[in-house]
């Protein structure tokens, strides 16, 4: 049943990401161009999204003990703000403002092969793959720091 | 290249993104974050039955635009940058810089902001810092 509801979830998301607008980077660009041909759709998107997950989360959490079909609720717990978190999203930022694309509408707009998103997509996996093989530089430092 | 305002439609569709970050809390207690959960399916640490769900949801996601196109008769409209180089130089960072810190825009920008969590939250004010900059940069100092 919780596989059923995980394709689910990825559809309705991939849809919301479509109907949204978000999923075609010529949006996204021009609603990072704030001096030019500036589209704010965008906002409204990352408004939307909160408008409906901020009180759903905070519903799910106080009024039950687990998931549905699962044993708990995996929700991060990390409050520290480490290098490799800002390193990240810079990096992050910056790939973001190139192509227009972030991972969940590169993969969403896969199917319709667009040249340049069959370009982007192999080497957004690789970049996954070696950030996940990537040992943490920052760790025994501040780990030194605060022993 | 002008792109229309579309107040209404992004909102829907934010809310969507909203309906279905909740559904898979809901019923698989995990965040729709999309670096995480496509990361997690190649990662050595995870477990078969995480690595499972998250391609679940990854192959959901890759067939919305096929389905869009099955009852719309078309593709959604889009246009992609299309410079080899360009999207290589992107997919490498938005892969990596996503992974290594933690999340992108729908884990920190969505679901880490309805948490509350200051980490998400400075994520988040860092990626579209950096996003508007690169944007700035290439489009008004060297493509304008």
């Amino acid at each position: 049943m919780k596989q059923i509801f995980a394709l689910l979830s990825g559809l309705i998301f991939g849809f919301g990401l479509i109907v949204s607008g978000m999923s075609d980077p010529a949006k996204v660009l021009n609603f990072l161009d704030v001096f030019g041909t500036w589209d704010p759709s965008l906002a409204f998107v990352m408004g939307g999204a909160i408008a409906v997950t901020a009180p759903g989360f905070a519903l799910l959490t106080r009024s039950r003990a687990r998931p549905f079909f699962d044993t708990e609720f995996r929700i991060p717990s990390r409050t520290d703000l480490d290098p490799k978190l800002l390193t990240g999203a810079v990096l992050f930022g910056t790939g973001w403002g190139l192509g227009g694309f972030c991972p969940g509408p590169a993969l969403t707009a896969l199917p319709i092969m667009a040249s340049g998103t069959l370009i982007f997509v192999p080497f957004m996996l690789a970049g996954m793959w070696l950030a996940r093989h990537t040992p943490d530089l920052s760790l025994p430092l501040s780990k030194g720091a605060t022993q | 290249m002008e792109t229309s305002f579309t107040p209404w439609l992004s909102l829907a569709g934010g809310m969507m993104i909203g309906a279905s970050a909740v559904l898979l809390m809901a019923t698989n207690g995990r965040i729709a974050g999309i670096s995480g959960l496509t990361s997690r399916i190649f990662a050595r640490s995870t477990d078969g039955e995480a690595r499972g769900v998250s391609a679940l949801f990854v192959v959901g996601l890759l067939l919305a635009a096929p389905i869009w196109l099955l009852v719309s008769g078309e593709w959604p409209q889009q246009w992609v940058p299309s410079s080899p180089a360009l999207m290589a130089v992107a997919g490498l960072l938005v892969g990596f810089g996503a992974t290594y810190g933690n999340g992108c825009t729908s884990g920190h920008g969505v679901c880490g902001i309805s948490r509350g969590s200051m980490r998400s939250i400075v994520a988040t004010a860092t990626f579209m810092a950096a996003a508007f900059v690169t944007v700035f940069i290439t489009r008004h100092l060297i493509g304008g």
